[in-house]
């Protein structure tokens, strides 16, 4: 099967690859690009370690086809830092020890971006609800739900400085 | 070297520093199993067999080897027949003949999912292709599931040769039973005369998985010369290195392992499945080959933990005082023998001071994936048996839980139902500590109940090596074998910082490859803080012995009038400013030479784990559902080093264990295929399901280690599984012994209840 | 003098469980042990650890025995 030409936008910059029809965008990001922030921890949708933002949304790249990218914008894990600083919510966990095995860590940090990108206030109900679809089985989730709370606070004051 | 205890304050040590590993994993730049490629890697694929228990007649692989771009097919045929040999990994340990098999079948598929062939190809859609092509002629045999079926004598026999150990006169027909344990004290019949109210239950428990996030993933490569490379993510690259080296027997020094960064593993990384396949189509192709496991793969193919059947019997004194406890447990061991019902036998009644017990134990083979290790193995489970059993004895007696366990408590002297005398033990006071928490004088709302249950884990120590360099500005490296699972580079790091008297930022915690380090053990067994950290900060003091030393020649003084304190060696008459590990390490090359030291050793002494646990579920009537509303976890942990990343090894134990409790299960269908291979089904806890959960941190030193470690990462999942039951049972009433406690079966149980009135 | 206590159903003993040898370290003792019930030593050496004084010891044939030391002997322990 020929492959096709991908135009899309990662992190920032354009990005042109080929990629089969049937390739996942996880797989693409991976292999084509080697951003392999993103993981497979299922194949299926139901672990959140592929989660991207895509057009703003945050959604699981192993659901998504490669193609499917084409003309749009997407964030991975490895563009939430920007010129050598860490976003507050990478320094929030790593500050509060957010992360163990840190497998399932570039999920959730998109996925974190992606509630405080809609809401900048999230009590601790809505932060747990949200990231209702990524797992983790190292942490127990009390110290992901500290370090975003807590990013969200910072952010929150750094808006209004 | 002597092993003096250092005590409080610390500079470093109970600090929480960011890990040194850190930034690479917040940034997606670490590497793990799956990330590593190599040039001109092959993708690997297995074929598995899609019968629970059947007879290998033929394996056609003709047409797949002809397909293009398929680069080698093995069978079990390609690997050598190994002679039987156990690993003595303890509780864990099996045979490595079966361990062989188990990575790819011979003459029999064991379990639906077990590998029977595995092709190397240049894309994953033409090994998928090849594995189509391969034909399999099966002949189906009757199967056995479940522990209690697979002992009874009409049960389909999974191995021929399988005698039942730990039986005299030694039986000569073929059982699923392969090992029977027995520990004894005292005088049961008397001890049950002796009691004024005695106890009975029987409960079950599934198989349940370790659930870590990343998939099984290494990369192999069988060189021309014979020099094999393995990179993997694994709890231990040695463990790696010598199982390959088994399976395909091959010299295990023409093998290197380089360890990945690991997602996950709690005791289920402990083994091999894809890396001896792996090499075994580099040897074929003359190509790396790659391999990464599916998630549906995982499930079927990797080992659970055990399901069990238990019987807890236990008899007290109308003042709390038990008297006696029979215990009987039957373990799943999965396709081959080797379940952790030994252990469990151990730990049945370790946080008990009973004079008269019989706790038997049999381990069963059962058509389902071979188990592995899982935190604590078999402690969780026979903990949910007592731990209910003697929720009901509080009951009946009227005391209060916590009271019950003090009244029986072990406490240092004691002899421990598995047999040496306690010393050091914080047991007592991680029971006081919780009495004392808010948690247990906080009211309960409708619908609610509270659960309280105590758990132990030995906690080992074993072998490790480490190596500290002193580079020529003064900055430390201190590199190790062990795979850091949660953090144990930080605490390396910081135990270093401390003992050299230097700040943390001064020192980096590196993980070396089985050809740049000395051997380690496996990262597990709550070992790495103590024993890795034992080695660690033995070197750290011979770089201090070497500084000293060398200060003394620099100085021109005698030994005597020096002394080492805070990172520098000082004059005692302050004569001359002192000297710093940084200008020492300047002229290192004209005082002897680079500093390093490395410290080999074998750890003794481990202290055991004691925990004790409260915790609040609201059991919705209608539906059944529960939810978790309040955890506390009290744990006597020796010293935190990093007290985070120790608050963090509890937090994912309760999350473990609740899962375990309430939700997850194998769940087969009736031809031994499992139904819910993936993360919807086989369902663990999410952030929306648990509330923050609560640590006490008791710390009653361990004097084997310097800053009084013990291990902490297993104790927590032991307790969670009772301390839920009995919280449903404080909420709606209703006794549940078997697990899982899902909606269905609290409703069931209901209707019951309510059928019965 | 080494007191030496032994699981109950453990092989070649004939289920004694308490014992007296002279050793100094735990290789010593497994020897002592073995001309005592033969092939004892081995099965000690490949399955079994050792609390010394309550101390748990796996694997340490060199770990000297204290005068008057209690040693019990029970199974490896692995971890997971």
């Amino acid at each position: 099967m020929t492959k096709l030409s991908v135009r899309t936008t990662v992190n920032g910059d354009e990005q042109n690859f080929l990629a089969d029809p049937t390739t996942t965008l996880l797989d693409a990001l991976r292999d084509e690009l080697r951003l392999t922030g993103a993981k497979e921890g299922c194949g299926t949708g139901d672990c959140g370690a592929c989660s991207v933002i895509v057009d703003g949304r945050v959604v699981c790249s192993c659901l998504m086809l490669a193609v499917e990218a084409e003309g749009r914008s997407v964030t991975t894990v490895e563009g939430l830092a920007e010129a050598g600083r860490l976003h507050p919510l990478q320094s929030k966990f790593l500050e509060h020890a957010a992360l163990q095995c840190g497998f399932c860590t570039p999920g959730f940090l998109v996925a974190a971006k992606a509630l405080l990108d809609v809401n900048p206030s999230p009590t601790e109900t809505e932060v747990r609800f949200w990231l209702a679809g990524n797992l983790c089985r190292c942490t127990g989730y009390d110290k992901i739900v500290r370090a975003v709370m807590d990013a969200a606070a910072e952010m929150r004051q750094e808006r209004c400085a | 070297m002597s092993q003096s205890l250092d005590t409080p304050p610390f500079s470093v040590i109970g600090g929480r520093p960011v890990r040194p590993d850190g930034v690479d994993k917040v940034t997606g730049r670490a590497l793990f199993g799956a990330d590593f490629a190599v040039a001109g890697q092959l993708c690997g694929r297995v074929l598995r067999s899609p019968h629970a228990h059947a007879k290998i007649v033929s394996i056609d692989t003709r047409k797949a080897r002809a397909l293009a771009g398929v680069k080698a097919v093995v069978t079990g045929a390609d690997f050598p027949n190994l002679k039987s040999e156990v690993h003595e990994g303890g509780e864990s340990s099996s045979d490595l003949r079966d361990l062989a098999i188990n990575v790819i079948a011979r003459d029999k598929a064991l379990y639906e999912g077990h590998a029977v062939a595995a092709v190397a190809a240049i894309s994953p859609k033409i090994a998928e292709e090849a594995l189509r092509l391969i034909s399999v002629v099966y002949e189906p045999l009757p199967h056995v599931l479940e522990v209690e079926a697979a002992m009874a004598a009409d049960a389909p026999i999974l191995h021929d040769h399988l005698r039942t150990g730990g039986v005299t006169p030694a039986p000569t027909t073929a059982s699923n039973i392969a090992k029977r344990h027995i520990f004894e004290r005292g005088d049961l019949a008397q001890g049950f005369a002796d009691a004024d109210v005695t106890y009975e239950g029987r409960y079950t428990t599934q198989a349940v998985h370790q659930g870590y996030i990343e998939p099984h993933a290494c990369v192999a490569q069988w060189g021309e010369d014979g020099q094999c490379d393995v990179w993997c993510s694994s709890q231990g690259h040695f463990m790696v290195r010598a199982h390959c080296a088994k399976i395909l027997n091959i010299s295990l020094s023409d093998v290197r392992v380089t360890p990945l960064e690991i997602g996950g593993g709690f005791g289920g990384k402990t083994t091999v499945y894809l890396e001896p396949l792996a090499l075994a189509l580099s040897r074929q192709s003359g190509r790396p080959v790659k391999m990464v496991m599916t998630r549906d793969e995982v499930f079927r193919a990797t080992g659970p933990t055990s399901g069990a059947a238990m019987t807890v019997r236990l008899g007290a004194k109308r003042d709390g005082t038990l008297t006696a406890a029979k215990v009987e447990l039957k373990f799943q061991a999965g396709a081959f023998p080797g379940s952790p019902v030994g252990a469990a036998c151990m730990t049945a009644l370790a946080c008990y001071d009973v004079p008269n017990f019989e706790v038997l134990g049999w381990d069963v083979v059962t058509n389902t994936p071979k188990v592995a290790a899982y935190r604590a193995p078999g402690a969780p489970i026979v903990a949910f048996a007592v731990e209910s059993a003697m929720d009901e004895l509080a009951r009946t007696l009227k005391i209060d839980p916590i009271e019950l366990r003090l009244k029986n408590a072990v406490r240092d002297g004691v002899i421990a139902s598995y047999g040496p005398k306690y010393r050091n033990i914080g047991y007592v006071e991680t029971l006081e500590a919780l009495k004392a928490s808010d948690h247990y004088k906080a009211p309960l709302g409708p619908n609610q109940g509270r659960g309280f249950a105590v758990g132990f884990w030995f906690n080992i120590g074993g072998e490790s090596t480490a190596s500290v360099h002193v580079a020529e500005d003064g900055g430390v490296t201190v590199t190790t074998g062990s795979p850091d699972i949660g953090g144990s580079r930080a605490s390396m790091q910081m135990m270093a910082a401390e003992t050299l008297g230097l700040p943390v930022e001064r020192v980096r915690a590196k993980i070396a490859d089985t050809a740049s380090i000395g051997f380690s053990n496996v990262t597990g067994g709550s070992r790495t803080t103590f024993a890795t950290g034992l080695a660690v900060i033995e070197a750290c003091r011979k770089i201090i012995a070497d500084a000293t030393r060398r200060a003394v020649g620099t100085f021109g003084v005698e030994a005597d009038q020096v002394v080492w304190t805070h990172g520098q060696v000082e004059l005692l008459d302050g004569s001359k400013p002192p000297l710093t590990l940084a200008d020492l390490a300047r002229e290192s090359g004209k005082t002897g030479g680079p500093m390093s030291a490395e410290v080999a050793l074998n750890a003794q002494g481990a202290g055991p784990g004691f925990g004790a646990h409260l915790c609040d579920l609201e059991v919705d009537p209608e539906t059944g559902q529960v939810s978790v509303v309040r955890y506390t976890a009290a744990q006597d942990v020796g010293r935190a080093i990093h007290p985070a990343y120790v608050e963090g090894q509890i937090q994912g134990g309760v999350a473990q264990g609740l899962g375990w409790a309430l939700n997850e299960a194998y769940l087969f269908d009736p031809g031994g295929r499992m139904e819910n291979p993936g993360f919807l089904d086989y369902r663990m806890p999410v952030a929306s399901d648990l509330p923050m959960i609560d640590t006490i941190l008791v710390e009653v030193a361990n004097p084997r280690h310097p800053f009084g470690a013990k291990g902490v990462g297993e104790t927590p999942i032991v307790p969670p599984l009772a301390a839920a039951a009995n919280a449903v049972r404080a909420a709606t009433g209703l006794r549940l012994n078997d697990l899982p406690l899902a909606p269905p079966a609290i409703l069931a149980a209901s209707d019951l209840a309510r059928a019965a009135e | 003098m080494i007191h030496v206590i032994l699981p109950a159903d453990l092989p070649f003993t004939g289920g004694v469980t308490q014992v007296g040898v002279e050793a100094k370290t735990l290789k010593g003792l497994m020897q002592a042990l073995e001309k005592r019930f033969p092939g004892l030593g081995d099965h000690l050496d490949r399955k079994m650890a050792f609390a010394v004084d309550g101390e748990i010891h796996q694997d340490a044939w060199f770990a000297p025995l204290p005068d008057g030391a209690e040693v019990v002997v029970l199974p490896k322990i692995g971890g997971g």
